[in-house]
């Protein structure tokens, strides 16, 4: 079974973002950028699934900047077997990506499809389902555990206020869940390695799907500052403050 | 050796990986003499392969300057720089140097020193991004991530390489989950170009007695902020440098302000770390410095994107130790290259790393196996680059006798009359036997943040983006436990909790309510500053987790 896995090059999840001047969106200028720690947890799990025997190829795809290589590299270097590059340097939205993957679908034909359930700069988590909902496969989103058993998984979701577990027929799309797997880290050697492994670059009208946004963003903002705290020196000052200042008793 | 000193988990087999050179540090140092020797290696058609290892998350990651860089050393590199996209973006077109009074500021004529024309403000880091790029494309592997942990070395003493620091350990010091064990890389020559106070670099001056004859170094902490200023006082390319208030006369140091392009302006401070009283905290100095009336203006609706610190070399040539080694030798700031007067070592680091790779290639020719000796004291005694520190070397230890008045007469005397060739050559004295006790020191009141243009220490630490991860052991590592609070606390009032700038050291109490260290590794910014003014050298600073640390955007 072959297994596609896709990544997102986002800001690193140890930046702390901070709004352009002009307010379209954060800055981006010399921020450090990583692959969106949800699809280094799809891709952990399809490594183990090969090493498991149970797929016999990783294939990662991106879509995004000529940077975004640099996230493919590292999948390559924590077990993927080959990438593929859609490059380009528009903003692509959930859908776009959705129906860019859906062609790579078609061509690669994978049992299973896995992404992050979402990436952390938009927060959409919307690309799972849509690419599901385009290529007709089953879904699992929100996986904790994934189980293949010959033509079927089982996943178990993380819903509120409890698991779920559901059984999909192959092919199917899964979305990651934090728990799902710790991803391990990329040794010295592999990342060598990966720099000679294949590397497909393809633009987004070779594939027929047009980038084009239905969304238009208006504003960006930081949230309100939050005020200090203070020390109070009594009860009756704290009652005080509560009932007159913050009105809330 | 410290059993515990490699981060390691010490029972497991690691893989081995040969390569002709090893370069530990992406720094300028590190960078250009990965790329000299490719250079060279190409010329000549000669098979050569160059590894650097980072332990920033990526190139730059770790990279703090001012900084005004002289392109000298660049141009000898890569001539057509220009053409090539380095980021020197903003010449100097104005220096200004003040001398600072609680109220005034006076300027002063520049000293020859602080003239800057020809020379840009830039950000290190981005130029260290760049020169990866550089270097990559002409054949060099680059692995950011990965922190030298450990030198390796062969029967006859010889430096055999460096092991990687293991991954995923858990606080115990037993491999977590995700354990993965480190690398050994191992090489005809091992280059250490860890900036100031390289942990390795340390190792290596003990194990080869490099420091025999040489003063001590002495070194500063640079504290810096990144602010976006109202474009209406944003003036590309002007330069400030000022001393006096609000440090007293018998500190070393001063501020400088540099603006870039975008609206950037650095604001750096630095300190000698050869200050005496442990009252005295660097980064409230540095807070402080900034509501001086001509200063605060600048910073009025402004904001502050990135904050940062690293210590710097102070000694120089008094103080350079011994440069090369059996199998290695120390580059750029490890080996202490940074002209004081002029507050700028990054074109010495790019010298020195070339002088190392053109050593190291001449004998790569000529000896076909075996540990080589990049032995390049010589070729650095021809260059422009001895004359320059040569000429320099007076002038930080005059500060140091005679304090800021003293000092600065000291220096118009030396540089106007004597040119830098003054028979005497005064010494330097260790850092850490600097500090006196508290009790016989005056407390200094420093203002409380305004979270406007001043701020505390963990707003600012915030801003560098620091993070480790959080199971690991400590990569502060106290040699005797007792000390901080039977020494430190006693004797000086734990000063690590002002030193450091990133609020790592705090005195708690125990539920027996008796004081005890904590230590905040995970907020350290990797300035080494614990390392260099600790009393009795008691800190001791190894890599952490490669990829710990700050994510300094262009520093
Ligand atoms: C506040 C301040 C202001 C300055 N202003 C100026 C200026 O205006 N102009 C100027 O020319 N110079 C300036 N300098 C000096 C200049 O920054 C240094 O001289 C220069 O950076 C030294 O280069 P380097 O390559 O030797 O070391 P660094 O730049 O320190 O680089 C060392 C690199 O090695 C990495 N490293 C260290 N140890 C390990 C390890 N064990 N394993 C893996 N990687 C490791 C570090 O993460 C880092 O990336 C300033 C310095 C400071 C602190
Ligand atoms: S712990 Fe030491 S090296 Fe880390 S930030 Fe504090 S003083 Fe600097």
């Amino acid at each position: 079974m072959k297994i596609l896995v896709a990544v997102k090059r986002v800001v690193d999840a140890n930046v702390k973002v901070r709004v352009n001047g002009d307010n379209t969106g954060v800055e981006l200028a010399n921020v450090k950028m990583a692959m969106n720690p949800f699809c280094e947890i799809a891709v952990e799990e399809a490594v183990r699934l090969k090493e498991k025997g149970v797929a016999s190829e990783v294939v990662a795809v991106t879509i995004g900047p000529k940077a975004a290589q640099e996230q493919l590299r590292t999948a390559l270097a924590l077990g993927a077997d080959r990438a593929i590059h859609i490059q380009t340097e528009e903003h692509v939205e959930s859908l776009v990506v959705a129906k860019l993957l859906a062609t790579v679908v078609e061509a690669e034909q994978p049992g299973l499809t896995i992404l992050g359930k979402q990436a952390i700069d938009t927060d959409n988590n919307q690309t799972g389902q849509m690419l599901a909902a385009l290529t007709g496969m089953a879904q699992g989103t929100f996986a904790s555990e994934v189980k293949v058993d010959n033509d079927k998984v089982a996943v178990t979701r993380e819903i509120d206020g409890g698991l779920q577990t559901i059984e999909l027929i192959l092919p199917a799309v899964i979305t990651t869940d934090l728990r799902l797997n710790e991803p391990r880290y990329a040794k010295l050697p592999d990342i060598m390695k990966a720099k000679k492994k294949p590397l497909d670059v393809k633009w987004p009208t070779d594939l027929g799907v047009a980038v084009q946004s239905k969304l238009t963003l208006l504003k960006v903002e930081s949230p309100a500052e939050r005020k200090g705290g203070i020390k109070v020196g009594s009860v009756d000052e704290l009652v005080d403050k509560l009932k007159n200042e913050a009105k809330v008793i | 050796m410290d059993p515990r000193h490699p981060n390691h988990f010490q029972h497991t087999e690691r893989e081995a990986m040969e390569f002709d050179v090893i370069i530990v540090g992406a720094g300028p140092a590190g960078l250009s003499a990965a790329i000299r020797l490719r250079q060279l290696a190409n010329e000549a058609e000669h098979e050569l392969s160059v590894c650097v290892i980072e332990k920033g998350s990526e190139v730059g990651a770790h990279i703090l300057s001012g900084a005004v860089m002289d392109p000298c050393a660049l141009s000898e590199l890569i001539s057509d720089w220009k053409a090539q996209g380095a980021p020197l973006n903003t010449p100097v077109t104005r220096d200004e140097f003040l001398f600072l009074t609680e109220s005034k500021a006076i300027k002063l004529p520049a000293p020859p020193q602080m003239h800057n024309e020809g020379n840009y403000i830039i950000s290190l880091g981005n130029l260290c991004r760049w020169l990866a790029e550089q270097a990559e494309a002409v054949g060099v592997e680059i692995f950011a991530g990965f922190a030298g942990a450990q030198v390796l070395y062969h029967e006859d003493g010889s430096v055999k390489g460096v092991a990687t620091g293991d991954m995923g350990i858990a606080k115990d010091g037993s491999p977590g989950h995700n354990y993965e064990p480190g690398v050994e890389l191992h090489a005809r020559v091992t280059l250490f170009g860890e900036g100031c106070r390289g942990s390795l670099s340390k190792e290596v001056m003990e194990s080869f007695k490099l420091r025999e004859g040489a003063d001590p170094q002495t070194y500063g902490i640079g504290i810096k902020e990144l602010w976006e200023v109202d474009a209406a006082k944003h003036k590309p390319g002007k330069v400030i440098h000022s001393l006096g208030w609000p440090l007293e006369h018998s500190i070393y140091g001063g501020a400088f302000l540099y603006h870039l392009e975008n609206n950037q302006v650095a604001v750096g401070f630095v300190v000698g770390l050869d200050y005496q009283n442990p009252w005295l905290s660097p980064f409230e100095e540095m807070q402080r410095f900034k509501l001086h009336p001509a200063i605060r203006p600048l910073f009025e609706g402004g904001r502050r994107v990135s904050y940062g610190a690293r210590a710097l070399s102070e000694g120089g040539i008094q103080s350079l130790p011994k440069l090369a080694f059996p199998g290695g030798a120390l580059i750029g700031d490890s080996a202490g290259f940074l002209n004081v007067p002029r507050i700028k070592g990054s074109h010495c680091a790019i010298k020195s790393g070339m002088l190392a790779a053109e050593a190291a290639f001449e004998q790569f020719r000529s000896q076909s196996e075996g540990a080589i000796t990049p032995d390049y004291t010589e070729a650095l005694k021809a260059s422009w680059l001895w004359k320059e520190l040569h000429q320099a070397r007076n002038l930080r230890p005059a500060f140091a006798r005679w304090g800021l008045v003293g000092g600065v007469a000291y220096s118009a005397l030396d540089t106007y009359l004597f040119r830098g060739k003054a028979p005497w050559t005064f010494h330097h004295h260790d850092d850490h036997t600097q500090l006196k006790s508290a009790a016989d020191c005056p407390k200094i009141d420093y203002p409380k943040p305004d979270g406007k243009i001043t701020f505390d220490r963990l707003s600012s630490v915030f801003l560098s983006a620091a993070n480790h991860e959080e199971s690991q052991p400590a990569h502060l590592r106290l040699k005797d436990e007792s000390v901080p609070v039977a020494h430190n606390l006693k004797l000086y009032q734990a000063p690590e909790q002002r030193y450091c700038p990133a609020g790592v050291y705090e005195i708690v109490a125990t539920e027996q309510d008796e004081p005890r260290l904590q230590i905040n590794a995970q907020n350290c910014v990797h300035c080494k500053t614990c390392d260099i003014k600790d009393p009795t050298q008691n800190i001791n600073w190894v890599v952490p987790e490669g990829g710990g640390g700050p994510n300094y955007p262009n520093m």
